[in-house]
């Protein structure tokens, strides 16, 4: 598998973890390696490259699990790792099933990022640093920054599963600050995928003027409102809603401890019927996509919610065991030092029939969140909050003045359910999504979507 | 010379071997383990160990960073020469160079030898008794999502073309949990922990109360009404702001203009009684180290004193660029990042008044216990916020009901002028960096509810 690990070795070391008894046994090769460089006051600068591999060897017994990781790939350590996990099991030696291997197909990336000179890449910035900065004379400060990674994974556990898969993203961020007097803003975007340089062959300095036009939008902002009002929310990005307001909740870790308001809830009617949902790890190029979850399941389409009913829970493998049902493929771990946990890998609300002008025309008095800066949650209690970094007032069914430092606040539960019309503009964006101390990178997607009434909570008084 | 340091030596020989005028090298080696309890039974246990080395190499003016995992004498090469090259693609700035080496004072008392000599069945059960405290604190208080125990000692050495040298050792430990408490037809989450160099100052029924405490103070709780009142920020709230503060008096922010603060320097930015210091040294503070990130002795800086700002904080290359030295605040997460400007320990100063004068100064408010959102509700360049909250009521100057899914917003500046006082006693608080503070009275806040 990509030369990570030989069969032979990996066998070896799952027989060394189950040594100690336990019912089930893993071990997880890497190789990452990454480069990532920015312009700042028009320098390139922070040009970093890294490189790094290594182990991590689990062991499974009743409901623990046993783990221990090293760094390089040498057999000697990695075996060293699986007697570690080991270490604290007492119980009979157990025989790993001889080992199969399944070679899957990586997702396609037709230009390596690592075969492109870096200069192409601090030209690619700069052409962004231009374009931003002429947006206009109030463009203060601009900063851009590309950033790929490639990550070969191989899979070995006691079930007699061999696999692996070779992952490339990557991404790039603009970022403008603009200045009228004593007004300051900020705008921001980003474009990402699991694709290779091709990515960029477009005309990757849009996202430049459109974060200069963010920022330059911002200084005629009012100061947000403040109270419970009908919120449209836009495409894209704006399915950070969703992925917050019910994607964690339905990882199956939460539901498995109580820890989710979405315990129980399966079969049920959470939506309205206009709404349906997916987690889909196989959309082609999409930044959440792997050809396999990091257990080796392969990734599938998992459908969460189905005109308002909600259909699955997202399940690595020790959660799908538990319940009695098959991983969903959600098993993602941030690299070889971490465990998998459930995760969502590209979450969206599919599309509907309202149309965005629509949806806005219908509103007397709300909010338009056009974007976000990013979301949190609390599965257990299901509070939720969002920041938004791109946000009008709509006034008689029209979009008016830009607005500052609003946030949204709310409960899954009533905000799910508040959700009355779903846009036909769908789009997906990029996010790194942390729980448990991991980051991993997910894909979240939507059309324009209205929520009946949301808290927002502004400055204005 | 330790083993680290040899690494670090020869990296930097070999990155000025690869054609860099400069090169500076961190090696870092760190071992730990974490465990997870969840219903009585250990969820998971975690033994892991990881060594790096992180080079920074200057062309003339130009910086070029590379780290890696392989500290064979031919990975350590392999990362040098990357580094070298990386530096080729960067542009040239006057101002970006090696630190100067300083005499490195040693600081006694970072390293607990008491994590090595605790078995891990010890560390189990002392994550089990921080799970059994809360669950057995209150038949309302239903489960504990999680309770973790973890420690880690790290080992750092550093190098550089210019003569910096230094190593040294330090270990952290820290227990916390997540209780659930039900009631009135919601659950409601509380958190509880404590930190500590060593396994044997964490006390798991302090953080297990902790917990089932804030957990079950929130039964029941609903949206507060609109308006703008008297605030009281618990420990870990104002935490969570110093550290956002911290980042603003980052000199680079500041001389890169994406700071609240910039241009401020002597100034009045705060009411006479929020006074703020960062302190690399403080021999309680998690963050303490000899020296930085780039090898320059940590120190303490005051920031806001009087009401006045003082200083920003600097590592070698802003320093430069206006003329002064380092406040040894390099910081680095980890050898595979570049240093950059941070604050170590940031201090809050204590006050007088005990939380009961507090709120009773306060009278009609609110006394916010979490904030939720840090991440997207704050504009760091503009200090503009709006973060969502929860916490109890305050009437007639004593805690009332409990409310949540509100939010509080506002400027960075504009809060601290308006703090009115702050708590006698501090806390160590892992938000927002590493951070001491007592809770603090802001004398009005808008607040977005009902």
């Amino acid at each position: 598998m990509s030369g990570l690990i030989d069969q032979g070795v990996a066998e070896r070391v799952l027989a060394r973890a189950l040594a100690n008894g336990g019912r089930f046994a893993e071990v997880f090769a890497e190789r990452r390696r990454g480069q990532t460089l920015a312009i700042d006051e028009s320098r390139i600068e922070s040009v970093q490259s890294g490189a790094e591999e290594g182990a991590g060897v689990r062991v499974v017994d009743g409901n623990t699990t046993y783990f221990a990781h090293v760094d390089g790939l040498d057999p000697a350590e990695i075996e060293r790792a699986a007697d570690e996990a080991a270490a604290a099991l007492s119980a009979e030696r157990r025989e790993p099933r001889p080992l199969q291997a399944r070679e899957v197909a990586p997702l396609p990336i037709e230009s390596r990022p690592e075969d492109v000179p870096a200069q192409r890449k601090a030209e690619m910035l700069r052409e962004l640093n231009e374009r931003g900065r002429a947006k206009g004379s109030e463009i203060a400060q601009f900063t851009a920054s590309y950033a790929e990674a490639r990550r070969e994974v191989a899979v070995a556990n006691s079930d007699g599963l061999f696999t692996g898969d070779d992952r490339t993203r990557v991404r790039i961020g603009a970022q403008a600050v603009a200045r009228r007097g004593d007004a300051v803003e900020t705008g921001a975007e980003t474009l990402g995928a699991h694709r290779g340089f091709e990515l960029l062959e477009d005309d990757p300095g849009q996202i430049a003027e459109q974060a200069a036009a963010k920022a330059l939008t911002l200084l005629d902002a009012v100061p947000a409102p403040s109270g419970s009002m009908p919120v449209v929310v836009g495409g894209g990005f704006g399915g950070v809603l969703f992925h917050e307001m019910t994607g964690h909740g339905l990882e199956a870790d939460h539901i498995q401890k109580g820890a989710s308001v979405y315990v129980g809830k399966l079969g049920e009617q959470v939506a309205e019927p206009l709404l349906n949902a997916y987690d889909d790890g196989r959309l082609p190029g999409e930044w959440g996509s792997d050809a396999i979850d990091d257990e080796g399941q392969p990734t599938q389409m998992t459908k969460v919610i189905e005109d308002g009913r909600l259909t699955s829970y997202l399940y690595d493998r020790l959660t799908a065991d538990r319940a009695g049902v098959e991983s969903t493929g959600n098993g993602r771990r941030e690299s070889f030092r971490h465990l998998p946990i459930p995760r969502m890998t590209n979450t969206y609300i599919a599309p509907g029939d309202a149309t965005p002008e629509g949806m806005i025309a219908e509103v007397e008095r709300g909010f338009y969140a056009v974007s976000f800066g990013g979301g949190q949650v609390d599965p257990a209690t299901g509070d939720f909050v969002f920041g938004v970094s791109e946000g009008y007032l709509i006034e008689g069914g029209k979009v008016t003045s830009p607005c500052r430092g609003a946030t949204l606040i709310g409960n899954c539960l009533d905000a799910l359910a508040a959700i009355d019309a779903v846009g036909d503009d769908f789009f997906m964006k990029t996010g790194i999504c942390g729980k448990g101390g991991q980051k991993v990178p997910v894909g979240t997607g939507q059309g324009h979507v209205r929520v009946r009434a949301m808290t927002v909570g502004g400055t204005e008084r | 010379m330790s083993e680290l340091s040899t690494v670090a030596r020869r990296a930097v020989e070999a990155a000025t071997g690869a054609g860099a005028s400069d090169a500076e090298a961190y090696v870092s080696r760190e071992s730990g383990r974490e465990v997870r309890v969840h219903g009585g039974e250990v969820e998971s246990l975690t033994a892991a160990t990881q060594t790096g080395v992180g080079v920074r190499a200057w062309v003339g003016h130009r910086v070029g960073y590379a780290y890696g995992t392989d500290l064979s004498e031919a990975g350590v090469a392999a990362i040098a020469a990357r580094a070298a090259e990386a530096a080729e693609v960067a542009d040239e700035d006057e101002f970006a160079a090696p630190a100067e080496p300083a005499e490195l004072e040693a600081l006694a008392g970072l390293s607990d030898p008491s994590i090595a000599e605790w078995e891990t069945g010890q560390a189990a059960e002392l994550a089990l008794r921080v799970e059994r405290t809360a669950l057995d604190s209150d038949p309302r208080l239903v489960a504990v999502e999680t309770a973790v125990y973890a420690d880690a000692d790290e080992r750092v050495a550093i190098a550089s073309s210019a003569g910096v040298a230094g190593e040294y050792e330090s270990s952290t430990c820290y227990a916390y949990l997540q209780a659930l408490a039900e009631g009135e037809g919601a659950r409601e989450t509380g958190l509880g922990f404590g930190l500590a160099r060593g396994p044997r100052e964490l006390d798991p029924v302090a953080i297990g109360a902790e917990g089932a405490e804030r957990a079950l103070a929130m039964i029941g709780a609903g949206k507060p009404p609109s308006r703008s009142c008297p605030v009281v920020l618990d420990e870990t709230v104002a935490a969570s702001f110093a550290g956002l503060i911290g980042g603003g008096l980052s000199a680079k922010a500041v001389q890169r203009g994406r700071s609240p603060f910039a241009g401020k320097l002597g100034e009045e930015v705060a009411s006479e009684a929020f006074a703020l210091h960062d302190d690399g040294r403080d021999p309680e503070g998690p963050a303490s180290a000899p020296f930085d990130g780039e090898g320059v002795p940590r120190r303490r800086t005051a920031l806001i004193e009087d009401g006045r700002l003082r200083s920003y904080l600097y590592d070698t290359y802003t320093a430069n660029r206006e003329g002064t030295t380092s406040t040894g605040s390099a910081a680095r997460q980890g050898y595979r990042s570049l240093p950059s400007v941070s604050t170590s320990n940031l201090m809050v100063a204590p006050g007088s008044h005990s939380l009961g004068q507090l709120l009773a100064e306060a009278g009609e408010g609110i006394y916010v216990t979490d904030v939720a959102g840090l991440h997207s509700g704050v504009n760091p360049v503009t200090g503009v916020f709006s973060v969502g909250a929860s916490g109890r009521t305050i009437r007639n100057g004593q805690l009332a009901e409990p409310v949540r899914e509100f939010t509080i917003a506002g400027e960075l500046l504009a809060m601290l002028g308006a703090v009115s006082a702050a708590g006698a006693e501090p806390r160590w608080v892992p938000f927002g960096g590493s951070v001491s503070t007592p809770p603090l009275l802001i004398a009005e806040m808008a607040i977005s509810g009902s």
